[in-house]
């Protein structure tokens, strides 16, 4: 399955002021970063992506993915996926009724999906934990499989990873860009550490106070 | 929808509001169609201001409402400053819900009885301290300045201050602006004082303005514990519109609008008071001073807390004796016999009372749980709304009951409105929504959007979002709202008996009625009836979440 | 003889006659009639609830009617009087001339005067009632006035009060039995004598009774007030309020509400000497546990004032019949007993025990006075109420005169 995420000469400002702009295509796997200070508009992008754009900003340009426009479309009908900073289990769902939260109506067999990935990752028999019982790591985890459980076309990382400690830093983000890569899901990656930028198949776009100073050229290895 | 929602409760609110003021405005200025006058005269307002002590009513309520306010505000802060992070919040914490329970009325007659010089604390220190073997002819109940009043309105009014405040004060994060105040030296008190406070004030700022505007238009505490010669304002309006000289009612309804304009002083006075303290406050924030003070402040918060609740407490212990009591004379401390009659007289009728109590107060508090959810939801849906309604929900909380529920009365004839239960439980509505609303908004405030988000981006509706996930989450604080909401309900008095034409039989009508005939055992086993579905509101707000979320431990403690 | 034709249209009218009585107001001289329309409502009853004891004995009443004549009585609870009259008053401002909420009404005095003079009454027609002629209204004309307001039985009577002072004989053992005394009395126990604090009820007719026991001539009081003489009239009850005052229970900075709340206080011994309405309230307070069995009641020389109270019926209830027939009853020998007898309510009947048949007057005579209640012929003369001008202007001036600015 190949998915690929389109960002059309998106600009978005805030009281006449241009904020982000960015144009550029993220293909199956690849990851686009977005890097700058605080305030300077990345997780607003990301909000404009997913849907959740604040009435404030004055957004342009188009969305698409697969070929889909996805501009004026609900959030919760884009298929994209969103990963946070902490990992925002359901307090009131076990680990079971998370994942099983966002998976397809269509689908059946769903408590067997959700063990069959809990065990992947090194978490069978948790199905039925309460979800504040599990470590950092642990949360993290879950957070991922919630999300591709829900059989997204296109990712966003708002910061994921910077709530973690660094010994599970390393080991988290190889799990999830491995997975996210695997899926063959575009990926829009937000982050402040150059760190978390995967060594392959990623763009990095930086943003300056006066919004985006354009795509670099291509990591390459 | 949901701004359907939102702007239908908004005139079910506003409504009755504006009709009741108009129904008393229509008479004070002369026109009363049943009397077959219809011309406007100011002859209402002359004779008005004809009336004996009518200048130290209303000052005694105005007084009332700013001096209540001020010692129960004080206290609590003064309270939160020194047990900040300590176990004895968690404890005091605790036990507020069940003080909230009981009705003004009921706690009104409880202190009555413990102040009084034939009541328990008298009896407790006599014979042998006192000598007194017959009560001593100490002017306390019905003081001339209403300092009883106010003593009985401080001890019912912490407990409510306390319980808003410490529903909005997670929001501020506390603990750590103080251990950033502290590790520059100052005191905890003070460090309370001069970062928490200004931030915690204007969340709690609605709340304190109903109190004041409580304090200076209360009828029941005024009725039990206030000055008889003259009575405050209000009661004197009561007294007015009840008088068999029909041609006295438009005199009580340009009283009753004098009544609403004390209030509105009070009110006044009261940001001005605001506005003059924030000026001295940032003199004094600005001023470095890290603790002289501290030593009698953090004395003053525990030891208000202390005395108010223990009074209460007292008072209530006092009303159980009472009840089970036949003959109890002074100076004995105990009765001289007990029995159990009061209790086995009243006992069909209590129960009868209690369900339809509970027939007024269910539905209404369901209601308003149902529309402050909407309400809430849909300013949380659209960032920018398009008017902001927020100020109408709160009107009943300012606006004097006297004045616009006799105009109400008036006004719903006029319309063909029969009196029964829907008026009463429209009425009980009108009531309960702004405390059900104060009480849940913090909650709606503090709710991470980002669950929302995440179910969104999982591929649910905004619908589903609010059934599956917001609502779960919300589960504590909605039961807390709703506890609250049915504790505002059981202590209504008037809004029962003008609506529901004294049809509708409360536990609160009854006690009232009952307390007219003077005898304290019966009084007390109404009081004591009157807090007891408060209370079973309230274990059920604490107890039902604990065992919904055994197994969620991020949930199972609303406070 | 009549032609089918004749008979056809005497049929079609007599049908009709059921619809036409409808629509009327029920007569008492109809009692059939009455009985008839009255089965099956439910009459809503106005009257205060502060004690258990007449609430209980409402109730009583309540399920004697049901079920004799099918009539359901609810119990309106009231803490005042003028609470009703208020709703009659909305109903009416607000044009609701029948369906009315209020069915029957505990009144008397001023509540009475002034929804007759507002015209807020039906009637008459107390003096068609079957019990009616047991009250003597010949012999007993103070059944047919209320406070010199004529009945012209727009009310029927219920009950009578007369003015009696009770004391706590463990603290004092002689009552005074003049105004003068009184002062006295209050010289000697400072502190230990009240009353109620007007306009209410029991405080106002204290006035009354003191400026009867103070006042050279007697006569203007049962006239229309002069105001020209008012002050005149007056000036002897100010002089011996204005030396009482002091010596009264708090000084006479703060006066109990009520009746019962004077009780409370006796109770309590805060006071030793108290008014009261009903001659035998003190025995029925001592049944009941609120005051010690050392409680008496006395009178004074030169009588004290007393009264009846009344059921009204207002203009717009919608169960006239109810209430007529639940009147009637209340009237009735056997509903008077039980609500003399001191361990139920202890109220005095209105009826004329010579004018009962020998049956219905044993229920009467097997009645317990009580530990504490005069014999009728202590009770000494009964004084008439003055006119209820007077009690208006009495509690103006006393407001004005007394209430701390």
């Amino acid at each position: 399955m190949d998915h690929v995420l389109r960002l059309d000469r998106v600009l978005i400002a805030l009281d006449g002021v241009p904020l982000v702009e960015v144009d550029a295509e993220v293909g199956p796997g690849e990851v686009l970063t977005v890097m700058g200070p605080s305030g300077s508009g990345k997780s607003t992008l990301l909000a404009y992506v997913a849907g959740f754009l604040d009435p404030a900003f004055r957004a342009s340009g188009r969305i698409s993915l697969d070929g889909e426009e996805l501009t004026g479309r609900p959030a919760e009908r884009r298929r994209i996926g969103l990963l946070f900073q902490d990992a925002m289990l359901f307090p009131h769902l076990s680990v079971a009724g998370n994942l099983t939260f966002g998976m397809p109506r269509s689908l059946d067999h769903r408590l067997e999906r959700a063990r069959a990935a809990l065990s992947d990752v090194g978490l069978g028999g948790y199905e039925d934990r309460d979800p504040a019982t599990l470590s950092g790591g642990q949360k993290a985890r879950v957070a991922l499989l919630r999300l591709l459980l829900s059989e997204p076309r296109a990712v966003l990382l708002d910061e994921p990873f910077s709530k973690l400690d660094a010994a599970l830093r390393a080991e988290v983000r190889e799990l999830v860009f491995g997975r996210l890569r695997e899926a063959g899901l575009p990926t829009l990656l937000v982050t402040h550490d150059e760190a978390d930028v995967p060594a392959a198949h990623a763009t990095i776009v930086h943003l300056g106070p006066n919004g985006a100073v354009g795509p670099r050229r291509p990591r390459t290895a | 929808m949901l701004q359907l929602a939102t702007i239908a409760t908004a005139a079910i609110v506003a409504g009755p509001i504006a009709a009741g003021l108009l129904g008393v405005a229509m008479p004070a200025f002369g026109i009363i169609p049943a009397l077959g006058s219809s011309s406007l005269s100011l002859d209402a307002w002359q004779r008005l201001l004809e009336q004996p002590g009518l200048l130290r009513s209303a000052l005694i309520a105005l007084a009332s409402g700013l001096v209540t306010t001020a010692i129960s505000l004080g206290i609590v802060f003064l309270f939160l400053a020194s047990s900040a992070g300590t176990r004895l919040l968690t404890w005091v914490r605790r036990l507020v819900a069940p003080l909230l329970a009981v009705p003004h009325a009921a706690a009104a007659v409880g202190m009555a009885f413990l102040i009084a010089p034939s009541g328990l604390i008298a009896r407790a220190l006599s014979p042998w301290a006192t000598g007194w073997l017959r009560p001593p002819d100490i002017l306390i109940v019905h003081d001339p300045w209403g300092l009883a009043m106010m003593a009985g309105l401080v001890v019912k009014e912490v407990p409510f201050l306390l319980l808003m405040s410490l529903t909005m004060l997670p929001a501020l994060e506390p603990a750590r602006r103080i251990a950033i105040a502290r590790s520059l030296g100052y005191r905890p008190v003070t460090a309370w004082l001069k970062v928490v406070a200004p931030g915690l004030y204007p969340l709690v700022r609605l709340p304190v303005y109903a109190v004041v505007a409580y304090a200076s238009s209360t009828v029941d505490v005024a009725l039990i514990l206030g000055p008889t010669n003259p009575p405050t304002l209000a009661v004197s309006v009561l007294r007015w519109f009840s008088d068999p000289d029909l041609s006295m009612r438009s005199m009580a309804s340009a009283g009753a609008l004098a009544q609403l304009t004390v209030t509105m002083v009070a009110l006044a006075l009261w940001r001005v008071g605001e506005a003059l303290l924030a000026r001295g406050g940032a003199a004094w924030m600005a001023s470095s001073d890290r603790g002289i003070a501290e030593r009698p402040m953090a004395v003053v918060g525990p030891a208000g807390i202390a005395l108010a609740g223990g009074a209460l407490a007292s008072a209530l212990v006092g009303l159980v004796i009472a009840s089970l009591s036949w003959t109890w004379r002074f100076p004995n401390l105990l009765p001289d016999t007990l029995s159990s009659a009061t209790w086995s007289r009243a006992g069909p009728v209590l129960l009868e009372t209690l369900a339809t109590t509970a027939m007024i107060a269910g539905p209404a508090t369901a209601l308003a749980l149902a529309a402050a959810l909407a309400i809430l939801e849909s300013a949380a849906a659209s960032s920018r709304p398009r008017h902001d309604l927020t100020p109408l929900f709160y009107l009943p909380l300012l606006v004097p009951q006297v004045p616009f529920l006799f105009g109400l009365v008036v006004g719903a004839e006029a319309v063909r409105f029969r009196p029964g239960y829907l008026p009463v439980l429209l009425g009980h509505f009108v009531f309960v929504l702004p405390y059900v609303l104060l009480s849940l908004s913090e909650a709606y405030r503090r709710f991470d959007d980002r669950w929302l988000m995440l179910g969104r981006t999982l591929g649910a509706s905004a619908g589903r979002t609010f059934w599956a996930i917001r609502l779960p989450i919300l589960l504590g604080p909605c039961l807390a709202a709703a506890a609250v909401g049915l504790a505002v309900s059981v202590g209504q008095y008037l809004p029962t008996l003008l609506l529901g034409a004294g049809r509708l039989e409360t536990v609160t009508t009854m006690a009232v009625a009952l307390t007219s005939g003077g005898d304290r055992r019966v009084v007390g086993a109404w009081a004591l009836a009157q807090a007891l579905l408060p209370v079973l509101g309230f274990a059920l707000a604490v107890l039902l979440p604990r065992a919904v979320w055994r197994n969620r431990r991020a949930l199972r403690n609303t406070s | 003889m009549m032609t089918s034709m004749k008979r056809l249209l005497l049929a079609a009218a007599l049908s009709l006659l059921p619809f036409a009585a409808a629509g009327a107001d029920p007569d008492p001289r109809d009692w059939s009639g009455v009985l008839r329309e009255a089965r099956g409502q439910t009459v809503y009853w106005n009257a205060w609830a502060g004690d258990p004891r007449v609430n209980d004995y409402i109730a009583w009443a309540g399920e004697q009617v049901a079920g004799r004549y099918g009539v359901q009585v609810v119990h309106v609870k009231l803490t005042d009087t003028a609470e009703a009259v208020s709703r009659i008053l909305a109903e009416r401002s607000g044009g609701r001339i029948e369906d009315g909420s209020v069915d029957l009404i505990w009144i008397n005095g001023e509540n009475f005067a002034s929804m007759k003079r507002n015209g807020l009454l039906f009637g008459p027609w107390a003096e068609d009632l079957p019990n009616f002629p047991l009250t003597a209204p010949d012999d007993n004309p103070a059944v047919r006035e209320d406070f010199t307001i004529p009945v012209e039985g727009y009310e029927a009577p219920w009950g009578k009060a007369q003015l009696v002072f009770y004391h706590d004989s463990a603290f004092t053992v002689a009552p005074p039995r003049t105004m003068p005394e009184l002062l006295a009395w209050a010289r000697a126990n400072p502190g230990r004598f009240t009353y109620p604090l007007p306009p209410n009820f029991l405080g106002s007719t204290f006035l009354k009774q003191t400026l009867l026991g103070l006042a050279e001539d007697q006569k203007p009081l049962y006239r229309p007030v002069d105001p020209a003489a008012f002050d005149t009239v007056t000036a002897p009850l100010w002089a011996f309020l204005d030396a009482l005052h002091p010596l009264l229970w708090r000084e006479g900075r703060a006066f109990p509400a009520s009746g019962p709340e004077l009780r409370r206080l006796m109770g309590d011994g805060e006071i030793s000497l108290a008014v009261s309405f009903s001659p035998s309230e003190a025995s029925a307070a001592i049944l009941n546990g609120q005051l010690p069995a050392t409680v008496r009641t006395s009178v004074l020389d030169g009588g004290t004032i007393g009264n009846i109270s009344f059921v009204a019926i207002p203009f717009n209830a919608a169960h006239k019949a109810g209430a007529i027939v639940l009147a009637n009853f209340l009237l009735s020998p056997e509903a008077q007993a039980r609500k003399q007898d001191p361990a139920v309510w202890g109220a005095a009947t209105v009826l004329v025990l010579d004018r009962l048949p020998a049956a219905d007057r044993a229920l009467f005579d097997r009645l317990a006075l009580g530990p504490a209640t005069l014999p009728p012929e202590a009770l000494g003369t009964v004084l008439p109420e003055p006119h209820p001008s007077w009690m208006e202007e009495l509690e103006r001036a006393w407001s004005a005169r007394y209430t701390s600015r």
